[in-house]
């Protein structure tokens, strides 16, 4: 047995293996991205990128029903995109072993809202397994397949950023198990045409009642007796916090959330004289355990957003709770200041170089309406270049552009806009789900101008490969999707592709594209310069030619500060885009080396 | 012992890998350890935190505000940001690194002045180290970080031995002799 430090996520993918796994698939979504990474480096595991999450849960459920157990993986909004298959798979059932990985982020630490995936667990009768710890996460993924197999149904292992990027110790063999199940027809339990589907739902809700009692042995669920006074009810990483903020709180911790463990909830809520129920996010738990007939408190004193720490759970529920039974130091974390909100700001922002920053300037200066969606140039949405003026999820960059062109050109107030709207977004995102909404654009008519940001990265998420990179997870070339045909094929009647490193070429092609009646595309090409750093080219301000007009400040560029009365060119930063040099009218940036 | 050490600083500046590396010595000297550190804002300049707990047993993986024993301090203003999450009594190293945030750089906000003084007067005994200095020093600009080890290693009790075994073992080889030479400077200094 070896001993490691392993994030939540690289233990998942350690479990996964250890249960014999031999298909993985997802979509990189943080804080999920490196449960594939993972999978994708192990021997005798097939793992791929899919262009989306409903892809990678379709081909999944192919996999499972040919008889590898399969590992699928998503951050919390990606269930959304998956959620069509996700909602008629349990009817259907599974042969091999699928788990489900679904990723909240409590406190949108790199997500675009913070809805709670448990109620999807819910909505399907799916069941649900919350690992406190990376222990956790390795032990419970191995179980989880095989509840899977024995119920016959797919199993959610519901995980957060705090449990996917928290390294604690797990012990763990490198033995793997062979699981190879055989494939028999069986299209009445899995073709669901109605008259197949009703009879399959009565046998989910069957199966429910037979996961409830399995719930009750489930091993991770733990009562803690302490002081009789109050018991706390939590689940997942907020075990700990519970534990830190309240050590002499008994407490039910559960592991095991949907369908929920009824009579071991029961019996701990009789062994003490007040209940609490210490969740993040919705009241999910609170709500099932109140409609037990059981009284007790959660929302009324905890938050509804945000995640969860020691402090957040200390001071919400500390004048509810017996002193003795706080730590001893918390009172020193309430005392403790808040930061202090005179500080100045430090946002993540597009790297020098990148190359959807010439995009955006650009944009800006023609006084666009822009449609925005989910990528590095999200980043634009701050100020200098204040680049978007909405954003939704996936793929909306380029459909709500067409919503508004209509709006626009049909109203007597916004008509001047109409020709003004232009809806963006990268290349992985629109591979992801921005086809079906150029398809639209191209059916149902639009003038609308679409910008692809192609960088040939999958970048935010840590520069992953997607269709149209050529080169898959395990590292093998493969055809290369090309926009520029599949944008024509759509039927789009201009398709143009910029280097948006040359400023007054991007201008042109997007004041034609926006002047031209019928659909169009710009390809805005170069690579992201993280993924590939351009050779290093060296460049200055001339003092004697700058009257710090700030033109060159407005492109919100890190490797441009301004010291004193002149702007400065950072050189360890600076990647040599030359945009600062085309917007100077002054000629007072000049190359001087590289 | 336990340990509570809060890593502050900005994207690129080599912190996850810091943590990594203390992590791995409390693994090492025996006890429970826990990590929390935030991804994807790494290389987009923004802030970058990293906790790492070490005890005979850790709770939660991440640090309580006001319950940080130490706060290794990468950059000035990140490391005036997080001072509120300092124990009373509590100790902070900071590097003498000003990185401005684009606020700072587009003119719309101070870079604020006097840091120093600043950390000096709410953490009496804080040490103020110029890695970027030290790592010159030792041969490779890019040893920063170990540098910042090495003035945390004078203040915590783990074995010398166990500092280097976990180098070793983190540190790209071709790094290494570098990174050694900048965690010594910056202990014995």
């Amino acid at each position: 047995m070896k001993k490691e430090l392993l994030s939540g996520n690289e233990a998942i993918a350690l479990g996964a293996y250890a249960a014999g796994v031999r298909f993985a698939s997802a979509y990189p979504g943080t804080p999920s991205t490196e449960i594939l990474e993972q999978l994708a480096r192990m021997p005798g595991v097939y793992a791929e990128w899919s262009p989306n999450e409903k892809v990678s849960l379709e081909v999944g459920i192919g996999a499972a029903l040919g008889g590898a157990r399969t590992l699928v993986s998503m951050k919390h909004v990606g269930l959304n995109v998956a959620a069509d298959p996700w909602m008629t798979l349990p009817y259907v059932g599974v042969n091999a072993g699928l788990v489900i990985v679904s990723a909240d982020d409590p406190g949108m630490h790199s997500s675009q809202n913070e809805q709670d995936n448990r109620y999807y667990a819910k909505m399907a009768k799916v069941p649900m397994l919350e690992p406190a710890d990376s222990q956790e996460a390795y032990e419970m993924t191995g179980l989880a397949f095989e509840l899977s197999e024995r119920f016959d149904t797919p199993v959610m292992l519901r995980i957060e950023t705090r449990l996917s990027h928290s390294r604690t110790l797990v012990e763990y063999s490198d033995e793997r198990r062979a699981v190879d199940l055989p494939y028999d027809k069986d299209a009445a339990k899995r073709v669901m045409i109605p008259g197949h589907a009703r009879l399959r739902h009565p046998v989910l809700i069957e199966k429910l009642a037979a996961l409830a009692a399995e719930a009750e042995g489930f091993p991770f669920n733990r009562v803690e007796l302490r002081s009789p006074a109050v018991g706390i009810i939590t689940s997942g990483v907020s075990y700990y916090h519970v534990r830190e903020a309240f050590p002499g709180a008994s407490v039910l911790k559960l592991a095991f959330t949907h369908p929920l463990p009824v009579d071991l909830i029961r019996s701990f809520c009789s062994q003490v004289e007040r209940v609490i129920v210490a969740e993040e996010l919705e009241p999910f738990l609170e709500e099932a355990i109140r409609g037990l007939g059981i009284a007790l408190s959660g929302k009324e004193y905890l938050p509804r957003d945000g995640e969860f720490d020691p402090v957040v759970v200390y001071t919400s529920l500390q004048s509810q709770l017996p002193a003795e039974v706080a730590a001893a130091g918390a009172g020193d974390w309430a005392r403790a200041a808040a930061a202090d909100p005179d500080l100045p700001g430090r946002p993540p922002v597009m790297c020098a170089g990148c190359p959807h920053r010439g995009v955006f300037y650009i944009l800006r200066k023609l006084k666009m309406v822009v449609s925005g969606d989910i990528g590095c140039y999200t980043l634009s949405v701050l100020p200098p270049l204040a680049g978007i003026d909405c954003q939704v999820c996936m793929g909306a960059g380029l459909s709500m552009a067409l919503g508004m062109e209509k709006a626009f050109s049909s109203s007597a107030v916004n008509a001047g806009l109409a020709r003004k709207v232009v809806g963006i977004l990268g290349d992985s995102t629109f591979i992801h789900s921005g086809i079906t909404g150029l398809v639209d654009m191209v059916y149902n008519g639009s003038d609308a101008t679409i910008i692809i940001l192609d960088n040939s990265t999958t970048a935010m998420t840590g520069f992953q490969e997607h269709p149209g990179t050529g080169v898959t997870v395990l590292g093998e070339k493969s055809p290369a999707l090309d926009l520029e045909q599949l944008c024509r094929g759509i039927g789009v009647s201009s398709v143009r592709v910029v280097d948006p490193w040359d400023l007054a070429a991007t201008e042109q092609a997007i004041k034609e594209e926006t002047a031209r009646e019928g659909s169009s595309v710009i390809i805005s090409r170069r690579p992201c310069v993280l993924k590939r750093p351009p050779a290093k080219r060296l460049f200055r301000v001339l003092e004697e030619n700058c009257n710090d007009c700030g033109l060159c400040m407005g492109l919100g560029c890190p490797a441009l500060a301004r010291e004193g009365e002149r702007p400065e060119i950072l050189e360890e930063l600076c990647a040599g885009c030359t945009l600062c040099e085309q917007v100077c009218r002054r000629d007072a940036i000049q190359e001087y080396g590289s | 012992m336990t340990g509570n050490v809060l890593m502050v600083g900005v994207g690129g500046q080599g912190i996850i890998s810091a943590a990594r590396i203390l992590a791995q010595v409390a693994v090492d000297e025996g006890f429970q350890v826990k990590t929390s550190e935030v991804h994807g804002m790494a290389q987009r300049g923004g802030s970058v935190q990293s906790m790492v707990r070490w005890g005979e047993e850790v709770l939660s993986p991440l640090i309580p505000r006001g319950a940080a024993d130490v706060i290794l301090a990468f950059e000035m203003l990140e490391g005036l940001r997080s001072l509120n999450q300092l124990r009373a009594g509590g100790l902070v190293i900071m590097n003498r690194k000003r990185i401005d945030p684009l606020p700072v750089l587009a003119g719309d906000a101070e870079y604020p002045a006097g840091i120093e003084e600043r950390v000096l007067a709410a953490a009496p005994g804080t040490r103020i180290v110029d890695a970027g200095a030290l790592a010159a020093q030792a041969g490779n600009a890019r040893a920063a970080g170990a540098a910042m080890l090495g003035a945390l290693a004078a203040g915590l009790r783990f074995a010398p031995s166990a500092w280097e075994r976990a180098l070793k073992a983190i540190v790209p080889a071709k790094a290494l002799e570098a990174n050694l030479r900048a965690f010594d400077l910056a202990r014995r200094g």
